[in-house]
Formats: C-alpha cells, sequence, structure tokens
C-alpha cells in the first residue's frame, strides 16, 4: 500500500512520462531537421566553401570577392537592388499600415472583410506571371491607364521602361503582389489590440490620427518589425522581374540588373562558380544581418 | 438645457465627413490599383491583338475571340501550356505533402513537447526563416547537382519541402491557441504522444494546416528562380517558367521573334491560365487565412 503510494514512484513515473514526450518530441522534428540539414544548413555551407576557395579547392581568402567586386557590372547591380529596396520597403511601411488602419475603421465589416479579399488577388500573381501583367500595363498601346501614362510623358513602351523608372516599376509589381497578405496580417494585429486601450484613448479626447499614430502604430510595431525583415529579405534578391524585363525591352534592361542575376550569370555563364558563391554570401551577410539588427532593436523574439 | 445637447450631433457630421471622404477615396484607389489590372487580363483574352490595341482596354471582345485565342495557345508547341500546368500541379502537390508532413509535427513539438536541442532548433528556424533563399540557389544547385538529382523533379520538389516559415507559424498557433493543460490531460490518461497529437492537437490545428497549406502552395506555383535553373527541358518547366518563355515569342515584346509567334491576348490567356489553381485554392483557404493569421497575430 504505501509502496505503490510512495513519492519515488510518482517521481519515476514523472521522469518516464518526460522521456518519453522527449523522445516523441525528437521524432517528430527528425524529418525537418533532415531537411534543415539537406536545404538550409549544407547549401549555405557550400556557398560559403566555394567563395574562399578556387576552382582547384585552394584556399583564396578574399580574393573571389575581390575579383567579383571589380567586375564593371557590380556595383552597378548593388546600387539597382539598395535603390528598389527603399522604394520597396518604404511603400510597404506607409501604404500597407495605412490601408490596415482604414481599412480597421470602416464602420461596415463586410465593405473591409470584401476589399481585404480584393487586395489579396494579385497575390495569387506572385512571380512571373505578376511581371507580365504589369509589362501590359506599362506597355501605353493597350494599358487601361494609357492616359496616365501620357500625361506622366511616357508615350511608348520603351520610354516607360527607361532603366531610371526601373526601381519604381519593379516596386510597384513588388506591392502589388505582396501588399495584400501584408494588409491582412496588420489588420489581425490591429484587431489584437485590447478594446479598453482604445476605449481610453478615446476618453482623453484622441481622434482617430492621434489614436493611430500614438496608440495602434506602436502597438503594431513588431509586426511592421517583421514585414520590413522579410521584405528585406525578398527584395535583396530580386531577380525574376529584371529577368523577364531583360526578355521584352531588347536591351534596354539587361540580364545583370540585379546582384542575383549576376550571381546567376557568374555561376552559369561564366563557370565562375567560385565569384558566384562570393556573391551569394555577401547577400546572406547583409540580409542576416540586417535582420539581427531590426530583432535586436525591436525585441521581435523575446517572448521566445 | 436643450441647445447643449443638440449641438453635438450638429457637428460630428460635419467634421466626420471629410475624413469619411477621405478614407473611402483611398482604399476606392487603391481598389483599383489591385483590382484593374485583373480585370484587364481576363478581358484582353476575349480580344484580338488588333481589338487589343483599338478597342476600349475595358470592353469585352467576344467568345470566338477567345476560342481562337485558346486554340492558338494549345497549339504552341504542341500543348506546352497544358504540360506546364500538369509539371505545376504535380510538383506542388507533392512538395505540399511532405511539407504538411513535416512542418506541422515539428511545430507541434517545438511548441509542445520539451527535448534536447529545442532551443537550438526554434533558432536556426528563425535565422533560416531570415535568410532570403533565392540566394542559395547556385549552393542548392551545386548540392543536387553532386547528388545526380538536377534534371529530375526532386531537384525542386525536395527545396520545396523545406518550409521554416510554415514550422514557425505551426508553432505559433500552438503556443498561443491550444491550451497546454489540455494536451496535459490527454497524456495523463495514458495518451502516447503521438495519440495526442493526431487525435487532440491536429483536429485543434485546422486553421495552421489550411495556413501553412495555402502559403507552401502558394510560394512553390509562383516560384521561378529555382526551377529555371534546376529543370533546363521545355517539357519539365512549370507554368510559371513556361509563360516567362512564352515572352521570348511575343512580336510586340520581341521584334527579333520568328515564326513561333505568340500574340498579346494568348499571353493574357496563358497567364489566367497560370494563375487560376492559385485563386481556386485561395477562394478554398481564405476563410482560414484571417482566423489563422489572428492565432499568429496573438503571439505578441
Amino acid at each position: 500500500m504505501t509502496l505503490t503510494h510512495s513519492p519515488a514512484g510518482s517521481a519515476t513515473r514523472r521522469r518516464r512520462g518526460a522521456a518519453r514526450q522527449s523522445r516523441a518530441g525528437m521524432a517528430f522534428v527528425a524529418a525537418y531537421v533532415v531537411l534543415l540539414v539537406a536545404f538550409g544548413v549544407l547549401p549555405t555551407a557550400y556557398a560559403i566553401y566555394f567563395a574562399f576557395t578556387d576552382a582547384g579547392g585552394t584556399v583564396t581568402g578574399f580574393a573571389n570577392f575581390v575579383t567579383t567586386a571589380q567586375d564593371f557590372r557590380f556595383l552597378d547591380a548593388v546600387s539597382h537592388v539598395a535603390v528598389y529596396l527603399a522604394f520597396w520597403l518604404l511603400s510597404l511601411v506607409v501604404f500597407v499600415v495605412a490601408l490596415a488602419l482604414l481599412l480597421h475603421r470602416l464602420a461596415s465589416g463586410s465593405a473591409s472583410k470584401a476589399l481585404r479579399f480584393l487586395y489579396y488577388i494579385p497575390g495569387a500573381l506572385a512571380g512571373a506571371a505578376s511581371v507580365l501583367v504589369w509589362l501590359f500595363m506599362l506597355d501605353p498601346t493597350v494599358s487601361p491607364v494609357s492616359s496616365l501614362l501620357g500625361a506622366l510623358g511616357f508615350h511608348t513602351f520603351g520610354e516607360v521602361i527607361a532603366p531610371g523608372n526601373l526601381p519604381l516599376l519593379f516596386t510597384v509589381i513588388a506591392f502589388w503582389t505582396g501588399a495584400g497578405g501584408w494588409i491582412v496580417v496588420m489588420y489581425g494585429a490591429l484587431n489584437n489590440i485590447p478594446a479598453d486601450v482604445m476605449e481610453a484613448a478615446r476618453i482623453d479626447g484622441a481622434g482617430a490620427w492621434q489614436t493611430a499614430w500614438h496608440v495602434q502604430i506602436p502597438m503594431l510595431r513588431k509586426w511592421i518589425v517583421y514585414m520590413v525583415i522579410l521584405a528585406f529579405a525578398g527584395g535583396a534578391q530580386l531577380f525574376v522581374e529584371p529577368q523577364l524585363l531583360s526578355l521584352a525591352s531588347v536591351g534596354v534592361a539587361g540580364r545583370d540588373y540585379s546582384l542575383n542575376q549576376l550571381t546567376y550569370d557568374f555561376a552559369f555563364q561564366m563557370n565562375n562558380i567560385n565569384g558566384a558563391a562570393a556573391v551569394s554570401v555577401e547577400l546572406l551577410v547583409v540580409s542576416v544581418s540586417a535582420a539581427a539588427v531590426f530583432v535586436a532593436r525591436s525585441g521581435f523574439f523575446d517572448a521566445d | 438645457m436643450s441647445r447643449s445637447h443638440h449641438r453635438p450631433p450638429h457637428r460630428r457630421p460635419v467634421r466626420h465627413l471629410p475624413s469619411r471622404l477621405l478614407t473611402g477615396s483611398v482604399l476606392a484607389v487603391f481598389l483599383a490599383f489591385f483590382v484593374l489590372p485583373v480585370l484587364w487580363l481576363v478581358l484582353a483574352a476575349t480580344k484580338t491583338d488588333q481589338q487589343l490595341v483599338h478597342d476600349n482596354p475595358l470592353s469585352f471582345g467576344s467568345w470566338h475571340a477567345l476560342k481562337a485565342n485558346w486554340h492558338a495557345l494549345t497549339a504552341f508547341q504542341d500543348n506546352a501550356v497544358m504540360q506546364w500546368l500538369g509539371n505545376s500541379a504535380l510538383y506542388a502537390v507533392i512538395s505540399l505533402v511532405i511539407t504538411l508532413g513535416v512542418a506541422i509535427p515539428a511545430g507541434y513539438a517545438l511548441a509542445m513537447t520539451e527535448f534536447r536541442g529545442r532551443h537550438t532548433l526554434l533558432f536556426a528556424t528563425l535565422v533560416v526563416m531570415l535568410m532570403p533563399n533565392a540566394t542559395l540557389v547556385v549552393p542548392l544547385f551545386l548540392e543536387i547537382n553532386a547528388v545526380h538529382l538536377i534534371g529530375t523533379m526532386w531537384s525542386i520538389i525536395l527545396p520545396y519541402s523545406f518550409y521554416p516559415f510554415g514550422v514557425y507559424l505551426t508553432y505559433i498557433y500552438f503556443t498561443t491557441a491550444v491550451p497546454k493543460d489540455l494536451l496535459a490531460a490527454a497524456r495523463m490518461d495514458g495518451c502516447s504522444e503521438f495519440r495526442v497529437f493526431w487525435h487532440i492537437a491536429l483536429p485543434l490545428a485546422t486553421p495552421v494546416v489550411a495556413l501553412v497549406g495555402f502559403f507552401s502552395f502558394v510560394a512553390n506555383w509562383t516560384n521561378y528562380f529555382l526551377p529555371y535553373v534546376m529543370l533546363p527541358e521545355s517539357s519539365q518547366m512549370p507554368i510559371q517558367v513556361g509563360v516567362g518563355t512564352l515572352l521570348s515569342n511575343v512580336p510586340s515584346f520581341n521584334p527579333t521573334v520568328g515564326d513561333l509567334a505568340i500574340q498579346r491576348p494568348q499571353l493574357a490567356l496563358a497567364t489566367l491560365v497560370a494563375i487560376t489553381p492559385v485563386l481556386i485554392v485561395f477562394l478554398f483557404a481564405q476563410r482560414f487565412l484571417v482566423s489563422g493569421m489572428l492565432a499568429g497575430a496573438t503571439k505578441e
């Protein structure tokens, strides 16, 4: 009797339960760990290995980085991506947050829901399809906004896609396909601001703009940071937009406009795997460093 | 007294009117921005190239022109478009099954169980999630080439199945929306961890399964760079890469094109074909999108 009720017995059962849970947990993550190693860790290791060696496997320090940086296309590609990123991130922060706030203020819930759905539809055209759609939108001979294009001084397709316009055009395409999803996320986050916080602001006499600026936007901070981090990573790897544009505009947008295109060119046109790896490593370092800075400053993952 | 009572109602509409008009105007402008191109695309497929240039951009062409465009499109390279569509379906569905089979249990385990290395794995997931994955396409190519899988469907299905965002989303869902006490009670009743997961946790996780499934499917269906690199044969292309190659055959965009010309309305139709499966999946998944994202949003 006393033996079956002993604390040692209970402790033993708890230890067996914990051990069983531990084994189950590991079993549940096993397949994921395999994929993580195969497609997350190994490619990164490959990139680092090739970036610091030559075709014969000899360690070369930073030679590959120097050689690729001296390529006449490298700095242009860097500036193209940098300008595009600035436009893209700014458009997201300003318009996604603004649209989420406006949708949240709509008295009609069904109108708000319908608009969120409609804003989301272009997400289905991400990738090559979105570029094709916007090639048509930007061609004055067929565009439904050709009069607007004319008013802006663009009368031929060639004029619209002049090199100086490309960062803004790529931003428009990316915003059109990507903003809808983020609006839904921001809207959901707004819904989770406690009602008593909003009521307190109203009692204090805050109007819509003051509430947005002092209450809602600060409480969206983590989600804005999250959006910026993922959008930065996505934007830095610009590829399909300039790649397809190079097919549609005899020479106007080259096949080395972005860093990812340059990586592709080094690897598959110039047979310089090591140079391609060096550029890849640079992109990885910049993206992960930027993410680390954003995370550290916002405490995004503190709850983990 | 009565006058003071009347004043607020009189002032309120006047004060709110400009604000409401502004809200409505901004939302309407963005509605046009988001929807107009899609509407144009649908109508373009019903026109001849001549009609596309000369008629109102938002006018309907004719059923006859739509049929003619369809026939011209399916005649291109012996119905390559349908082959590309089939390829996309094959790649996306297989990788979807693997993704869900891997990501949901992993996210659950990270949230609900304790095991050595759990925090390291969670951290690694966050780091990899924040890496720009297209940047790793070249080293991925080298790795896949080393195991002789280039040119096979596994060269993209396996990388597609690695979806750390789905793992993280599932982890967030289980840490915020599913009470731990509920699962602990089941364990006390002697249920194995697998039975707890399968019979209790998984049914509760329907929203996040739909959410991860949707995002995974859309990301893989619309991916361009990876299949562009891994699958060199035209017969292997997914539809997104395929419609990209059609662009080279449109005379108005590429004046050097030869006999295999594709007209702009046919390119519009091909684009519609490419996006229709995503829209269908979107319609089914959309009620989970908000509820699932809400669960994620409560992470704060």
